[in-house]
């Protein structure tokens, strides 16, 4: 099945990649380019989310060349993601910044983005540090395709006519994808209304994390959700004016998120970078479109190198904030 | 590629003028017309790019003063007239100015905060009948400091002027003192007192305690808010302060909305 749509179209999904882990003798499972379905890593989850594939870690947004600005041609091969429900959910909040935030639209997502269509990976048992039921993003219906990948056998839900064609030596077989009901971490989100904001803001709560957090920005990084990024010029001539200009990914967690020049910034201490993320994945996105940023994948709780819980976070705010509700 | 909104377009310097050793204001050629308080963001090939506000606008012509403090700043100050530069925007609300119309008018201006009010100044000096008072309190911290020097003497002519620096010098025979310090003895009518203030963020918070102290309503004073940016549409990420991007609702805050952004 997958053979017939590898030359046709460019296949991602997550991937193992031998040696190339942080430490000596450990992979990394990250998200990239396939050709057949036994590259595909499903039994543990992506170290990294496949938000790389719509928006780049770095992208050239256009080059100078004298007193022109070239912008970049695109690949034009439709794209298929393979990824889970947590993930699918994730794309839609990119989406909520890329395409819907400020009324003007951001070019370079939407064209990857159009290319884009989702191969819904079947999530039925969750992984370590999960909570997609709490966030609401465990299922979905906005796939081209559901698999059921089993040892011999793949079930299919097509829903996008579009590729019939691969799945025509198949034979039918009813199939509806399930979702995972439950996991065992819990988050309980204060109700946004609820968030006294100048108090909150003060609590000793960030303090812990100003001891904890170091800054590395791998939280940020393997979000699926963050959509941060800061522009970067680089110069081949400077007498032409020849260069390019490029965005790159940026994290309100890593130095520099907010400095200007002349050396004014904001938030330094590491806990109100962890206070500022929190407020922005669980409270003001919410309050801007309707629905939470965060999706639960809990990749933030996997990366970080000082065993900070992003659901823990969120339980210990809920606590707080019910208390001081208690005490009015 | 006409819907791509980080394409910019070239601007040629028309002409440059050092107001300090380090703020220069820069004239260019452009068709942009802006609302008083917007920011462009300008750029040069493979130095980078800053959101800076304009200064002053008029027909086939825009202002940014400019300070040399970083990466492209210290290039764009190579630039001679006739060079180009790139540019794209307005960005961000601006001023209101239709709110001030019929009030007494006051404006509260520390260091480069002079620059993005300063086409407000303007605009209310060429339609001196349509306000009533109009005062204007602004503050240096050195007079070697001093931006727009020969407008400044202009705006008197319209306008009440107190022009005060943090630390005078031998040669310096006028006011000294922080902007509050004016504020506190100042003779206005709270009442019907529309007032803008513009500076660094604590020169604006103790402003807007002293105005709120001597009676001005909180939602009769406005601020502009100053950020890194990377896009000035609402994507980067950088300027969000809470449920609020600085660029898209701001940079100009009514001081009730204002005081709730903590960052």
């Amino acid at each position: 099945m997958l053979d017939g749509l590898a030359g046709k179209y460019r296949l991602i999904g997550p991937v193992r990649r031998k040696g190339q882990g942080a430490f000596s003798d450990t992979d990394v499972i990250g998200y990239g380019e396939f050709t057949s379905a036994e590259q595909l890593e499903l039994h543990e989850k992506s170290y990294f989310s496949p938000k790389e594939f719509i928006f780049p870690i770095r992208e050239t947004l256009f080059r100078f060349s004298g007193k022109q600005a070239e912008v970049p041609a695109e690949d034009e091969r439709i794209m298929i993601l393979f990824l889970r429900p947590c993930d699918i959910n994730g794309i839609k909040r990119l989406d909520a910044i890329f395409i819907d935030n400020g009324g003007e639209q951001d070019f370079y997502y939407r064209r990857l983005r159009e290319k884009v269509k989702f191969f819904m990976i079947e999530c039925r048992e969750e992984f370590n540090s999960c909570f997609c039921v709490s966030m609401n993003s465990n299922r979905t219906d906005d796939y081209s395709c559901a698999l059921r990948f089993s040892d011999n056998t793949v079930l299919a839900d097509l829903r996008d006519l579009e590729f019939a064609d691969a799945f025509s030596g198949g034979e039918e077989s009813p199939f509806t994808p399930e979702f995972v009901q439950e996991n065992r971490i819990k988050v309980n989100v204060p109700p946004p209304e609820k968030i006294d904001y100048p108090a909150l803001f003060e609590h000793p709560l960030w303090k812990e994390y100003t001891s904890r957090c170091i800054a590395c920005g791998r939280c940020n990084t393997s979000c699926i959700t963050c959509s941060c990024f800061s522009m970067q010029d680089v110069q081949y001539d400077r007498n032409g004016m020849l260069g390019e200009r490029r965005r790159v990914w940026d994290g309100c967690h890593i130095n520099g998120f907010t400095s200007m020049a002349g050396g004014h910034s904001f938030r330094s201490k590491n806990g109100d970078r962890m206070r500022f993320k929190t407020m922005h994945k669980i409270n003001d996105f919410y309050r801007r479109f309707g629905f939470h940023m965060c999706v639960g994948c809990g990749r933030c709780d996997d990366v970080c190198p000082e065993y900070i819980s992003f659901s823990a976070c969120i339980n210990k705010l809920n606590r707080i904030v019910g208390e001081a509700g208690n005490e009015k | 590629m006409k819907n791509n909104p980080y394409l910019p377009f070239p601007s040629k310097i028309i002409a440059v003028k050092q107001q300090t050793a380090i703020d220069w204001t820069f004239r260019f050629e452009s068709g942009v017309t802006p609302v008083p308080g917007q920011f462009m963001e300008i750029s040069i090939p493979g130095i980078g790019e800053a959101p800076i506000s304009i200064s002053d606008f008029g027909s086939g012509w825009i202002e940014m003063t400019i300070r040399k403090v970083g990466r492209l700043t210290n290039a764009v100050f190579e630039l001679k007239p006739g060079a180009i530069l790139y540019m794209r925007g307005p960005y961000g609300n601006g001023f209101d100015l239709e709110r001030c119309c019929g009030k007494n008018l006051l404006i509260v201006a520390g260091g480069t905060g002079l620059a993005p009010v300063k086409s407000v100044i303007s605009h209310f000096c060429r339609h001196r009948g349509s306000i009533q008072g109009f005062e204007l309190i602004i503050g240096f911290k050195t007079p070697s400091d001093i931006l727009f020097h020969d407008e400044i003497e202009e705006w008197r002519k319209t306008a009440g002027v107190i022009l005060t620096v943090d630390h005078g010098d031998d040669a310096w025979h006028g006011c000294t003192g922080v902007v509050t310090r004016y504020i506190d003895d100042f003779e206005f009518h709270p009442g019907i007192t529309e007032a803008i203030i513009v500076g660094p963020p604590l020169m604006m918070k103790f402003s807007a305690l002293s105005l709120l102290q001597r009676g001005v309503p909180e939602e009769r004073i406005v601020v502009s808010f100053e950020r890194k940016m990377s896009c000035g549409i609402g994507k980067c990420g950088h300027c969000k302060i809470d449920n609020t991007y600085i660029c898209l609702e701001g940079p100009v805050f009514e001081y009730s909305k204002a005081r709730q952004l903590l960052d």
